[in-house]
């Protein structure tokens, strides 16, 4: 076991982990932070994704103690009154389904906004591509990107 | 609480029981008996199975019976008494039932909890509203004709009075509660304001925040973590395992064999690890060393040989009409052709788990993400030895159903684990457990004759379905109705049945049956279409203009989802971009007519699906933002599915893990714009029709765009990348 302290979501906190426990599990067994989900546990379907500094990663393949000084955003911390303007744009164009995914579509696509604040279809199918949704909420994803895009621009591009 | 109490046996079979609470709160409960049990039941302790409470602040709650698992339930059902009694959507709010026998059915599964709801939430909505009005109009002294409600407020504008709905519980609760036969329910489109309207999900505030919603988020004090080991190969027996030496690893609370039981849907033999994070516990089992006993080596290539081998042979008829041998060598042409599907996964994003807590008092509490959670707690009193009073069993909201979660085998897991450790503890299946036990949509060959007149209509069709099963008889999700369409519309028509004998668990995939035999009927009378010279729309329609006994589809509603589907596509009027061109299916199941005309954009075998033009007719579209959700997702499981297998070796599936059985993505997904024919007949679900017609009409758009026939899925088999 390892001692860690992870600054997750603006606060530090120490956590004991084993040394090869990713950051997936420490949010959730630890911390309990379950708003970042178990799906594929290889790092392919995106559910896990948080960010760290500001960059879409995969929290089930990070070991826990290698995020140490790393600005870690979970869903919890987006914005928990939901006002970013990616949740707001969710809930408007009502995409999820069953909902498990979504937590990493409102990541990638935060952190897409905030690298190019109107990306074009190209650049959204790029850059979510990562992100597997079993429902099928890509249609309505795209739209609720362009959307929150124009949130955003409105209120002067902080996204 | 003071109780005032009416039943009504109505021919709808409604009951209604309205109570004023201790709190001021008017509660309004209604439900529906079999007539022998209404006989049985006693006045006293009938107790309704869909509650309408109105509180002392004007708020109106419901209580949601079933689970939801994205297909949009829990919004569609506030929604209807909220359109019924006249109130603001803000207003009203909805909480999750635990499972309990007084509900009646609380499982999710063929499209059902729409036409089951549809009538218990119009009754106790409007039988409030009409309560309410009739209160106040009591307290003016007027009549109730001369009042009306809106927006949670009575008025009579002849005085210019009003009173808000709260204000008008207690003399509400007073009076004789209005007989079922007498309420004025609204039925059709032209009676709605809520719904048809595009209304965003209640349970999103918490899925877009993060907040605690799901089966694997629950968290309790003094909660273990366990992973559960089970046979590599179906139906094998565990001989010993090194659970003392897994038992010393860190964080490993407990481990254990766990003996199990020989029912594949129930528990199995495995080794439990129990851990204080669920990491440790996965960590541990990486060390395991079990010596298992293998009794089966179930094979793909053994499958296919044994389906090469039967389609020699005539099968058991499942029907006849007519004459068919005599017909096809008569038939001025016959069209003959075979068509392949695989096993497919059910792949819910998030894999199986279940959450249980053994009391010393003998009481098992569970918190499961089950479709199907009162089967969940039968098979753990069978199991277990627990009577179903002592099993309290918690609804938590569903990552992804699509058929998998009717089958309850997690739930007997924690269940047993829990009994054991005496501690509360979450079990959490691997994405690599959930692959490789599943209960699989099963794979079929089709084997297709079909005889044209000089005319070229289709007078003969021949079918020769093989299939798997078990001890002759065919297993679950792998049957074909002998009166499924085209049954009934061709005066010659014969269905055969072969099956091989299988392991491999099996069950019921989103609209099971439908979503993988209508890809084999669309995508071939596409050919018999072509090679009788006619339009494939033209065909379908003239196929749906006769009738020859008895047949299940209502040829009108198939008739008209085909048109408006092919007038909004342009269906050989629009002039099209080079390299695009378009296919037309259509499919009827669980009460849903769902036709969709597919644009492709073809280069060489590499095939894209652009855009996708959808009519949809399931009676009055109740959310339209959840029935549209429904026909998009579903024709993207479509796309995806028809890209995907899984196959066996030596009695396991291949494949473990999204890595290896690859979901669509969002580049590959379709734009889709979705028509709703809003018919007055009774509203049906939606969870289950959008997806059949999907794979036929991309298949039929890419034969268009390729002059290459899909005949084997998935589309890599037949040398097409999506």
């Amino acid at each position: 076991m390892s001692n860690v302290t992870l600054k997750i979501n603006g606060q530090a906190v120490t956590v004991d982990a084993p040394s090869d426990m990713p950051l997936l599990w420490a949010l959730r067994d630890k911390l309990n932070l379950t708003g970042t989900k178990y799906s594929c546990g290889i790092g392919v379907c995106g559910s896990c994704t948080v960010l760290v500094n500001g960059i879409p990663m995969r929290s089930c393949v990070m070991p826990a103690i290698s995020m140490a000084g790393m600005e870690i955003t979970t869903i919890e911390g987006l914005d928990p009154a939901g006002e970013h303007p990616v949740q707001k744009a969710w809930n408007e164009e009502d995409v999820p389904q069953c909902g498990y995914c979504q937590t990493g579509q409102i990541l990638t696509a935060s952190a897409l906004l905030r690298q190019n604040p109107n990306p074009s279809d190209e650049d959204i199918d790029g850059a979510m591509a990562g992100v597997l949704c079993r429902c099928g909420t890509y249609h309505r994803i795209r739209k609720a990107i362009k959307l929150a895009a124009s949130y955003a621009a409105e209120t002067g591009g902080e996204s | 609480m003071r109780p005032v109490e009416q039943f009504t046996n109505v021919d709808r079979r409604s009951f209604l029981k309205v109570s004023l609470l201790a709190s001021g709160a008017l509660m309004i409960g209604c439900g529906r008996l079999d007539p022998e049990q209404a006989v049985e039941t006693e006045k006293d302790t009938w107790i309704p199975n869909l509650y309408v409470r109105i509180d002392t602040d004007g708020k109106i709650t419901i209580v949601s019976k079933n689970p939801e698992a994205g297909q949009g339930v829990k919004t569609a059902f506030p929604m209807v008494v909220a359109e019924c009694l006249n109130v603001d959507w803000k207003d009203v709010s909805v909480e999750q039932a635990p499972l309990d026998d007084r509900y009646g059915r609380q499982a999710i599964g063929g499209s059902w909890g729409t036409p089951d709801g549809w009538d218990d939430l119009r009754v106790a909505g409007t039988a409030a509203r009409q309560l309410l009005v009739s209160a106040a109009a009591e307290e003016w002294g007027v009549s109730p004709d001369t009042c009306k409600a809106e927006s949670g407020v009575v008025v009579h504008e002849a005085s210019g009075r009003s009173a808000r709905y709260e204000t008008l519980l207690e003399t509400a609760a007073s009076l004789p509660v209005p007989d079922v036969a007498d309420l004025d329910l609204k039925s059709r489109p032209s009676d709605f304001s809520l719904l048809g309207t595009f209304v965003p999900g209640v349970d999103n505030p918490q899925i877009l925040t993060g907040q605690p919603l799901f089966g694997s988020d629950l968290r309790l004090d003094n909660m273990l973590y366990a992973v559960f080991e089970k046979s590599p190969t179906y139906k094998g027996k565990l001989r010993d395992a090194n659970v003392e030496e897994i038992r010393k690893l860190p964080g490993v609370t407990h481990a254990f064999v766990v003996e199990g039981t020989d029912d594949p849907r129930g528990l199995q033999p495995g080794v439990a690890i129990v851990a204080t994070t669920w990491w440790e516990a996965n960590s541990a089992r990486k060390r395991l060393r079990i010596n298992w006993e293998t009794s089966q080596s179930d094979a793909s290539s053994d499958y296919e040989q044994q389906a090469e081998v039967l389609r020699g042979e005539t099968g058991e008829i499942l029907r006849s009409d007519g004459n068919i041998d005599e017909a096809l060598d008569n038939a001025g042409k016959v069209v003959e052709a075979s068509y392949y599907y695989p096993f497919v996964s059910h792949a819910n994003m998030e894999p199986q788990n279940c959450t249980a807590h053994y009391r010393e008092s003998g009481q098992l509490e569970l918190w499961a993400p089950s479709q199907n959670p009162k089967s969940g707690r039968a098979l753990i009193s069978q199991t277990l030895g627990i009577p179903e009073d002592k099993i309290h069993v918690n609804l938590m909201r569903i990552g992804g159903g699509f058929g998998r979660r009717l089958r309850n085998d997690f739930m007997v897991e924690a269940a047993w684990i829990a009994r054991e450790i005496r501690q509360p503890v979450q079990l959490q299946w691997t994405r690599e457990d959930d692959m490789r036990h599943d209960f699989y949509r099963p794979a079929a060959w089709h084997h297709f004759k079909a005889g044209l007149d000089d005319d070229g209509r289709m007078i003969a069709f021949d079918h020769h379905f093989i299939t798997f099963g078990a001890n002759g008889e065919t297993v679950s999700g792998a049957d074909l109705s002998p009166k499924h369409y085209p049954a009934g519309l061709v005066p010659n028509f014969r269905l055969r049945q072969s099956i091989i004998e299988t392991n491999v668990p099996t069950g019921p995939w989103r609209s099971p049956g439908h979503s993988a035999y209508c890809w084999s009927y669309q995508s071939f009378f596409d050919e018999v279409a072509l090679a009788a010279g006619h339009d494939p729309l033209e065909f379908r329609l003239d196929l749906l203009s006769r009738s020859y006994g008895e047949t299940q589809i209502d040829r009108q509603r198939a008739s008209d989802v085909l048109k408006l589907a092919a007038a909004k596509a342009g269906w050989g009027t629009r002039e099209l971009d080079a390299n695009h061109d378009l296919g037309i299916a259509f499919h009827y199941d669980h009460g849903g007519y769902v036709a969709y005309v597919v644009e492709v954009v073809a280069d060489g075998s590499f095939v894209e699906v652009e855009k996708v033009f959808a009519a949809v007719d399931i009676g009055p579209v109740i959310n339209l933002s959840g029935a549209k959700n429904q026909v998009e997702g579903g024709f993207v499981d479509g796309l995806s599915t028809a890209n995907l297998e899984i196959t066996f070796a030596n009695g396991a599936a291949q494949q473990s893990n999204f890595s290896d059985y690859e979901l669509l993505r969002i580049g590959q997904a379709p734009e889709i714009e979705c028509h709703f024919i809003q018919s007055d007949n009774r509203p049906s679900g939606l969870g289950e029709p959008p997806i059949a017609p999907a794979a036929p009409a991309i298949c039929n758009a890419i034969f268009a765009a390729t002059g290459k026939r899909v005949r084997t899925l998935p589309f890599s088999r037949s040398g097409i990348s999506i």
